[in-house]
């Protein structure tokens, strides 16, 4: 076995050519956001604020329609403007901004993934997502606060090494911790449980967490100031096509026409997939979380325990967030069932045992896209003019940077971007370049 | 949840393991195009609305069953045994 070597990655520098707002800014309504503006407007009582974003009606036409106002349909509009100088461009949403997953997920932000084509995707991401604010203006609570990802037999720990080296081939940090290192940086586990003893961890310094309503809110902020027109309570019933191209959608607000649509509605992607006659290799399926009254600080990092199939992290607030595994059966009513909910009160007492001295406060579900594979897809669709997002699983909250940039790129220039070449619909058709992460078999039901 | 399983009646949901739609039982010829191999192992239609799915009575009688249940309302609608006989 080959130790994972201890490399603290550099902190990327800034990638990011900083566009200022400023100047040459079309439409949009939202002031800047710094020091200066709070003393200003709190000497003022607080009264000039004013909205983050317009209400505009729809215009008969655009660009570029992107059907799902989450976060990848926010972050994709974002991009197009500011990347691409796309910005006659509208985002159609059938509930409020970020009403769907976007602000529904346990929040974690991270890079360790193992396979060519996620591995540079997520890696591009998390670099987005470390200059996000400065990009933005807006303070999404990036806090890299490391992840762990616990193991319990020596083959679990050979698997974390490998995990581990592949991370830093890829340019991200990750550090093997033993048994005495896992202790010390967790000393509230129960580290010699008699269902799975904790042998290590595999630590991923960059990894963390993000406050998931901001980042809609920074994206949405910042589409807008460029003049995209965000578009609530606007639900798509229909896609217009003419001869094999896109010409536009129905709406609940009337028809609007463009050459260029982008489906990114995460868990209703087959429902507008089909719109277009399409059938996509997708199923839905309800993930739950759970989180607890708001507590002193307690658990610094974000912790996974495969083998309970349960995670935690402590919110800025204080509430104590964890989840666990899908329901596992198909579902689009955003909640899930007991049994599950049981399962991971279970898993997070076995692990943790002053967990239970927190009392829950709330649970939810969302509404996961679910692939074959357990990865996405970024591509065309076989229609001219319409494109697809969809497939983010349970973990498209830490893509969102990285898919809306790929997403507008491959939107704008017809071309896949470099770090999501590998995204494409048709690999389960033709078998090749799958990534299945977990080595289960590209099938519905397995990941 | 519960599921009236034809053979043990009305159990819980934890008694069972979902297989995901149906359209498994529906295996196309061997000497089908790739295009009704693809359609059959990945593509699906995923109703928000009423399904039709396999699950297994794996902590009861062991039997597979055709669950017919609402995706939206987790409504259980109807539950019959698959017998092994090809669907029409
Ligand atoms: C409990 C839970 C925990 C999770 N934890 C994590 C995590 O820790 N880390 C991580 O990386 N990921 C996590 N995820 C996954 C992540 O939240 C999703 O993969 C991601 O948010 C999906 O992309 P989105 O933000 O664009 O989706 P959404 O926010 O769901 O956006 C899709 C939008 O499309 C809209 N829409 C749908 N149909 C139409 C229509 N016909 N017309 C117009 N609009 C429409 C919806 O209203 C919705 O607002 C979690 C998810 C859940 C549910
Ligand atoms: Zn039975």
């Amino acid at each position: 076995m080959s130790p994972v070597a201890r490399l603290m990655s550099r902190r990327s520098i800034a990638m990011r050519r900083h566009r200022c707002f400023a100047g040459g800014r079309p439409a949009g309504s939202g002031m800047r956001y710094n020091a200066f503006q709070i003393l200003k407007q709190g000497l003022a009582g607080n009264r000039g604020w004013r909205p983050a974003w317009r209400k505009p009606d729809p215009k008969p036409e655009y660009d570029v329609l992107i059907i799902g106002g989450g976060g990848h349909g926010l972050a994709t509009a974002y991009y197009l403007a500011a990347e691409h100088g796309l910005r006659n461009v509208a985002v159609l949403e059938k509930g409020y901004l970020g009403s769907g997953n976007v602000g529904r997920n346990t929040t974690i932000v991270r890079a360790n993934y193992g396979l060519p084509g996620n591995s540079q995707f997520y890696s591009h991401s998390l670099r987005l997502w470390e200059g996000l604010e400065q990009e933005l203006n807006y303070n999404v609570m990036h806090s890299q606060r490391g992840i762990i990802n616990l193991f319990h037999s020596d083959g679990q720990r050979d698997a974390a090494a490998r995990r581990g080296n592949a991370m830093l081939n890829q340019g991200d940090d990750a550090i093997l911790l033993d048994r005495a290192e896992c202790r010390a940086m967790l000393p509230y586990l129960d580290h010699d449980q008699t269902r799975f003893p904790i042998y290590g961890g595999l630590y991923h310094p960059r990894g963390g967490t993000a406050r998931h309503d901001a980042v809609a809110w920074g994206y949405a902020r910042g589409a807008d100031r460029q003049g995209v027109d965000l578009i609530e309570t606007c639900e798509v019933t229909g896609i217009d096509i003419a001869g094999g191209k896109v010409t536009g959608v129905q709406t609940t607000r009337g028809a609007i026409r463009a050459r260029k649509v982008a489906i990114v509605v995460a868990g209703r992607s087959s429902q507008v997939a089909a719109m277009a006659g399409l059938r996509l290799p997708i199923e839905s399926h309800v993930l739950q979380a759970f989180v607890t009254e708001g507590l002193k600080p307690v658990i610094d990092h974000v912790v996974t325990y495969g083998m309970g199939h349960f995670y935690i992290s402590q919110s800025d607030k204080g509430g104590l967030v964890f989840g666990g595994d899908l329901d596992f059966y198909p579902s689009y009513a955003a909640r899930g069932n007991l049994p599950m909910a049981e399962h991971v009160m279970e898993a997070g007492m076995t692990l943790m045992p002053m967990l239970g001295r927190a009392r829950v406060l709330r649970s939810w579900g969302g509404i996961m896209d679910m692939s074959p594979d357990g990865s996405p897809i970024i591509d065309h669709a076989p229609v001219d003019g319409l494109f697809v997002n969809c497939g983010w699983c349970y973990g498209g909250f830490k893509a969102v940077p990285g898919s809306g940039h790929c997403f507008a790129h491959l939107i704008a220039t017809g071309q896949p971007h470099p770090a999501a070449a590998r995204y494409r619909l048709d690999r389960f058709e033709t078998g090749r370049g799958l990534m299945d992460e977990e080595g289960t078999g590209a099938q519905h039901n397995l990941h | 949840m519960l599921i009236p399983c034809p053979l043990c009646g009305p159990r819980d949901l934890r008694e069972f393991s979902p297989r995901g739609a149906a359209v498994t039982l529906e295996r196309p010829d061997a000497e089908a195009l790739p295009e009704e191999w693809h359609a059959y192992l990945h593509l699906r239609d995923n109703p928000a609305g009423a399904t039709r799915e396999l699950w297994w009575h794996g902590a009861g009688c062991g039997a597979w069953l055709i669950v017919e249940r609402n995706t939206v309302t987790h409504e259980v609608i109807g539950v019959s045994l698959v017998t092994g006989e090809p669907e029409q």
